[in-house]
């Protein structure tokens, strides 16, 4: 069976290989911090395998977190020079391949679409073991498709050496910068906040001063909070557990009966609203924007605020309407 | 009460423009030592939670890819690619990859869009040259709207596209939880359901503000047309 656990193994490797390239690029004035963050990452994935199934401590996994976020949390990371083909280059192969170009960014997502429906359940021989992990096979197909796609790819541009290609992923890595990490550690400091009895608090505030049984009032609420406390963290998987342990649960659904299904789908959905409008949901909207070369930073986040307070007004409607 | 003040850490850290690694590592450690754990204990929190969401940077794997196929010009083929197929218009790229967004992502595959891995090689060069071809040249205003607007088709067909899907992680989040902190039985497939009115909501809503974009891109552009055509002639010889 295909585990989830090599695909990141595999991330963690290149994570390290890319470290090691970072280390020897004198073009970049903070190579070793850069080198030292990503291969502490890269580390850190493989590590929390023996985490995820308890037969390591997780105390050290801990404070290589930590690690990571002080180096690149006191400017200790940076970009090398440019990674990228001269344009005259470029346009040369564009006009040589062609079209083709396309085959292997194709190939990569329908790999994973046939992993993620056919393949799905499929044996290795009647009786045998699953062929993919279970729950994971979206994600599995992600890492197949892209093995299968740089595959192609190296054959398409007669590229004999891979390391090309990581090269110019580590250009994008780069460009990315720490902000690639950053929906992870929101994940992390979610659980921590739920761990540590946050969520009850909040129900404690908010059910005094909610006037009692009055349902909208309550739907506004939990709407409204899923999407700022969204805004605040950056993440409405941080926000749920919080949002839903102090109204969500309690109020909407034990109190007022309403329908768990809708009430728990809406609220989620309402907090990617907030999320549509918050620079701290650096990856959705800060990391694009750098992607795009755009001067202002802040332009996905200015073309998607009119979108975002339309769909929460659907989503305060839709809850009212078919949870009670 | 005083465990709080890691939510307050988060605000003011992020108001104040601290790093937000550095804002996040500061508030989860301080919400752990507030809320009775050991220093050890803390440190195991991240350790494990760190573990058990690696999932969320995944998508780095396919870089490698992206960058090998830009270093041989896919960007360049894309906006040759568009200069031919002349009748799109920027606006209409876009709705298109929004409602493409929706469905894959409804379907499982959010792997199939994002900014490293589809706007920055594919959607944004064929917007720009379908609008380059519509409305000459772009200023460097327009060209920011247009990529801004890219982007958030990216992430409004993504928000509101994989929640329709029942194993992904945002809907797993949802029923883990209630099932093991309330004992509820909650199916995925009913939260997914649930998800389809707001899905709907915005396709039409954002859609519709796509497709105003070449309203607000030739009034924009209206002004300096003499230009333009000039500068769309020296780029033929690329062709």
């Amino acid at each position: 069976m295909i585990k989830v656990e090599w695909l990141y193994w595999l991330v963690g490797a290149m994570f390290v290989a890319m470290a090691a390239q970072m280390a020897v690029d004198r073009g970049n004035p903070r190579r070793y911090g850069s080198a030292a963050f990503w291969g502490l990452l890269g580390a850190s994935f493989v590590y929390g395998t023996w985490v995820a199934d308890k037969s390591a401590p997780a105390a050290p996994l801990g404070v290589a977190v930590l690690l990571m976020i002080c180096l690149a949390g006191f400017g200790f990371t940076g970009r090398g020079a440019s990674t990228a083909a001269a344009p005259e280059r470029r346009v040369a192969s564009a006009g040589r391949l062609g079209s083709r170009l396309f085959i292997p960014a194709l190939a990569l997502p329908l790999v994973a679409l046939a992993c993620g429906t056919l393949l799905k359940g499929v044996h290795l021989g009647t009786g045998g073991p699953l062929l993919l992990q279970t729950g994971s096979e979206t994600l599995l197909g992600l890492g197949i498709g892209t093995i299968v796609a740089l595959g192609i790819g190296l054959l398409l541009t007669r590229e004999r050496n891979p390391a090309v290609a990581l090269r110019s992923g580590r250009g994008l890595l780069e460009a990315m910068g720490w902000a690639l990490l950053l929906p992870q550690l929101l994940a992390v400091l979610g659980s921590i906040f739920q761990s540590a009895g946050v969520g009850t608090q909040v129900g404690k505030i908010t059910t005094h001063f909610l006037p009692d049984g009055s349902t909208y009032a309550a739907v506004a609420v939990y709407c409204l909070g899923m999407a700022l406390f969204t805004i605040i963290m950056g993440n409405a998987f941080a926000a749920f557990p919080v949002m839903t342990a102090a109204i969500g649960w309690p109020i909407l659904i034990t109190q007022l009966h309403g329908n768990p299904a809708v009430v728990l789908a809406v609220g989620m959905l309402a907090g990617f609203c907030g999320t549509l409008v918050t620079p701290m949901a650096a990856n959705f909207n800060l990391v694009p924007a750098a992607l795009l070369e755009l001067k202002d930073q802040y332009g996905p986040i200015k073309a998607q605020v009119p979108t975002a307070g339309a769909l929460l007004v659907c989503n305060i409607v839709i809850m009212s309407l078919f949870a009670f | 009460m005083i465990v709080l003040l890691g939510i307050l850490v988060v605000v003011a850290g992020f108001a104040t423009r601290r790093n937000p690694l550095l804002v996040v590592g500061v508030a989860g450690v301080l919400t752990g030592l507030l809320g009775g754990m050991s220093p050890l204990k803390v440190l195991e929190a991240f350790g494990t939670g760190f573990a058990s969401s690696r999932s969320v940077t995944v998508f780095a794997v396919a870089l490698p890819v992206i960058g090998l196929l830009e270093r041989h010009g896919l960007q360049e083929q894309a906006r040759t690619l568009m200069n031919r197929l002349a009748r799109a218009s920027a606006g209409r790229v876009l709705a298109v990859y929004l409602v493409f967004r929706q469905l894959s992502a409804a379907f499982g595959l959010t792997g199939l869009g994002g900014p490293a891995q589809a706007v920055r090689p594919m959607v944004v060069p064929m917007a720009e040259a379908a609008a380059e071809r519509r409305h000459g040249t772009l200023t460097d205003r327009a060209r920011e709207r247009l990529r801004s607007f890219a982007a958030s088709a990216d992430n409004v067909g993504l928000f509101f596209g994989e929640d329709c899907f029942l194993a992904v992680g945002s809907i797993l989040l949802i029923t883990g939880f209630v099932n093991a902190t309330y004992h509820a039985d909650l199916e995925p497939v009913q939260l997914a359901l649930w998800a389809i009115p707001t899905a709907v909501c915005a396709t039409l809503i954002h859609g519709a503000r796509l497709l105003r974009l070449d309203h607000t891109l030739a009034r924009d552009l209206s002004a300096p047309a003499g230009r333009a055509t000039a500068a769309v002639r020296i780029e033929e010889p690329s062709k």
